[in-house]
């Protein structure tokens, strides 16, 4: 048994789409560090990369799943 | 000089009205882009009915389980939940702890091997192999009814909310959210819909975790957060002595019996919204196993949802909560998004709500157009037409329910007190048909007449009860306890009627209920699977987990 459908593994588009949100608030974050400044956390910054982290794993996965399937 | 009362207004005002900045723009942007892009990547894999309705039957159990309960994560749900914390604090994890997870295991276990196994491919459906065609009529035409309008509050809701937020135009809000919702459904249909509830559960994960997290630092954690609240406001099980010991109105019995039982095992076993999902697996352990995966993450929604609404009423001024005089417990979300989250993320919190009532729709389009299409058309319209027909009718229906959604969500702008009452009835229309399931799948003594003579008459309790409630008739000391002990009477009327009338008509014979009632039906056995993987052991992990959360904030 596969995690994914045969037509579209659904890790593609959510884990670009988590990649791309968090890249760009990750950036935004580090570009303005100081107008999301919480609890000592630039919050763009910080859950910027947690959430690419985030998408970037789901992207490997799916990937490594491609690659097996004949 | 500006009076006292316009001055808290404006504050409030202030502190909930948001500017959005161009990098919450982009974030929307990517969303929408991404959602209509998996609808257009999907188009070609819809070649039958099938596979448009059902996705094909072949989605893998994380998927389905994911789908599944967020199919019920509608961002009415998650602003709800937390306005219900800043209301009535932890009394309102009853909700999941008692008012869904119990429900989940019973669907997974007991009652998804007769959905999956006969190969029913909507809940009405299964009406018909049970029992005949009235009873599966009169489900089909009250759920098809249902759901469009359920899809149209939603609508409405979320152009109410966004207006109040974001000060966006009502109409461009409905117009726009109804066209793309149109466009990935009637792309890729149920499995559209599906990848797009499984992207929202996570959006709203972690889009709103930071905010929960920063809220419990700022109220120094929960013995901080207990000390900023009234007694007992932490408590789930400690206040239920006794109705007028807690906020709620409601006593121990009204909650495990009403909320519990009748309505939780009402909607989670026999609603098709969350049972198309489970349909859509690729075989019988997913089927079984989706209810049961939902459950995991489902019993920790609490710590999310209502546990920042919670904080905003501890550490938040009351006057923000203000509204012409009137305390709101509804903008306890919005006011928290609006307190912690800069630019960048305040996008992705808007976003999560956006893509939880734009999957809310479309959860109840594609429910409403399988429904519509197998057991309306299909059955009394046109019968032996070639599959490709049915699917053309599917992306009609779609076409369909999404306009008849956006007439219902301008119908509520124009009558928003019908829309209230409504989204009361729906919420105990399915009581009775939980008795009907009861005695249809474990007893085949239950006969077609009595099953729909007990569900017709149950429903018209319902409605009845409701109706003495508001006229006064019936007292209660809270709305709440009104809508649980509703439930159970109209739960009650029809599992007696369908019992008596069952006594004196002529059952079904045993050889056409194969597969379709308990006793008669092989039981699914997995003896070739690793007892790790075996349903019965998630649905134990799943019962001892919801056992210990219970206890541990008793």
């Amino acid at each position: 048994m596969t995690d994914s459908t045969p037509e579209l593994d659904i890790r593609w588009p959510i884990g670009l789409l988590f990649a791309a949100i968090g890249a760009l608030l990750a950036v935004y974050g580090a570009l303005n560090p100081t107008e999301a400044q919480r609890h000592g956390l630039n919050l763009n910054l910080d859950w910027g990369a947690v959430m690419f982290l985030f998408g970037a794993g789901l992207v490997w996965g799916a990937w490594r799943a491609g690659r097996k399937q004949p | 000089m500006e009076a006292p009362g316009n001055s808290r207004a404006a504050r409030a005002e202030k502190a909930l009205t948001m500017k959005l900045h161009l990098i919450d723009y982009a974030v929307i942007a990517l969303y929408c882009t991404f959602v209509l892009s998996v609808g257009a990547a999907l188009k070609k894999h819809m070649r039958t009915s099938v596979d448009f309705f059902l996705s094909g039957r072949r989605i893998p159990a994380w998927v389905t389980g994911l789908a599944f309960i967020s199919a019920n994560l509608g961002a009415l749900e998650v602003m709800g939940m937390a306005a219900s914390g800043a209301k009535y604090g932890m009394l309102t994890s009853h909700f999941y702890w008692v008012g869904a997870i119990p429900a989940m295991i019973f669907v997974g276990l007991f009652m998804m091997p007769f959905y999956y196994g006969s190969r029913a491919r909507s809940v009405p459906e299964y009406l018909r192999l049970r029992f005949d065609e009235k009873t599966r009529a009169f489900n089909a035409f009250t759920f098809a009814v249902m759901t469009v309008l359920a899809s149209g509050i939603n609508m409405y809701a979320m152009a109410i909310v966004f207006r109040l937020m974001l000060g966006w135009s009502i109409h461009t809000t409905i117009l726009l959210s109804a066209a793309v919702v149109l466009a990935y459904t009637v792309l890729g249909g149920l499995t559209s819909s599906i990848y797009n509830e499984v992207l929202q559960f996570f959006l709203i994960v972690l889009g709103i975790l930071p905010m929960a997290v920063l809220g419990m630092m700022d109220a120094g954690g929960w013995p901080g957060l207990a000390a900023r609240l009234p007694p007992g406001f932490t408590r789930t099980w400690s206040t239920l002595g006794s109705a007028t010991e807690n906020p709620m109105g409601v006593e121990w019995f009204g909650i495990v019996m009403g909320l519990g039982f009748v309505l939780s095992f009402g909607y989670w076993c026999t609603d098709f919204l969350v049972v198309q999902r489970a349909m859509a697996a690729r075989d019988m352990t997913a089927a079984q196993k989706t209810p049961l995966i939902a459950a995991l993450p489902k019993m920790f929604i609490p710590f999310i949802v209502i546990v920042p609404g919670m904080v905003a009423w501890a550490i938040l001024p009351r006057e923000l909560f203000m509204v012409d005089g009137q305390v709101q417990h509804n903008l306890a979300l919005p006011l928290m998004l609006a307190h912690y989250y800069p630019p960048g993320m305040l996008g992705v919190g808007i976003t999560a709500l956006l893509a939880s009532f734009m999957s809310g729709m479309a959860g109840n389009v594609t429910a409403f157009n399988t429904v519509w299409t197998y057991d309306i058309y299909q059955s009394y319209i046109r019968r032996d037409a070639p599959d490709r027909h049915y699917l053309m009718m599917g992306r009609i229906a779609t076409v369909a329910g999404v306009l008849i959604s956006v007439g219902a969500a301008y119908l509520a702008l124009q009558f928003s007190n019908i829309m209230d009452y409504l989204q009361l009835i729906f919420s105990f229309v399915n009581a009775p048909l939980l008795a009907t399931f009861l005695l249809g799948m474990f007893s085949k003594r239950t006969t077609p007449n009595g099953a729909f003579w007990g569900l017709t008459s149950g429903t018209a309790a319902a409605a009845l009860h409701f109706h003495a409630v508001r006229r006064e008739l019936v007292h209660y000391s809270s709305d709440m306890a009104a809508n649980f002990y509703g439930a159970i009477y109209a739960w009650a009327v029809c599992f007696v009627l369908t019992l008596l009338i069952s006594f004196f008509t002529q059952p079904r014979a045993e050889a056409e209920l194969v597969g379709l009632v308990y006793s008669l039906t092989e039981k699914p056995s997995y003896k070739r699977l690793p007892w790790l993987n075996r349903p019965a052991t998630l649905a134990l992990l799943v019962a001892v987990l919801t056992i210990l959360l219970n206890w541990i904030y008793r």
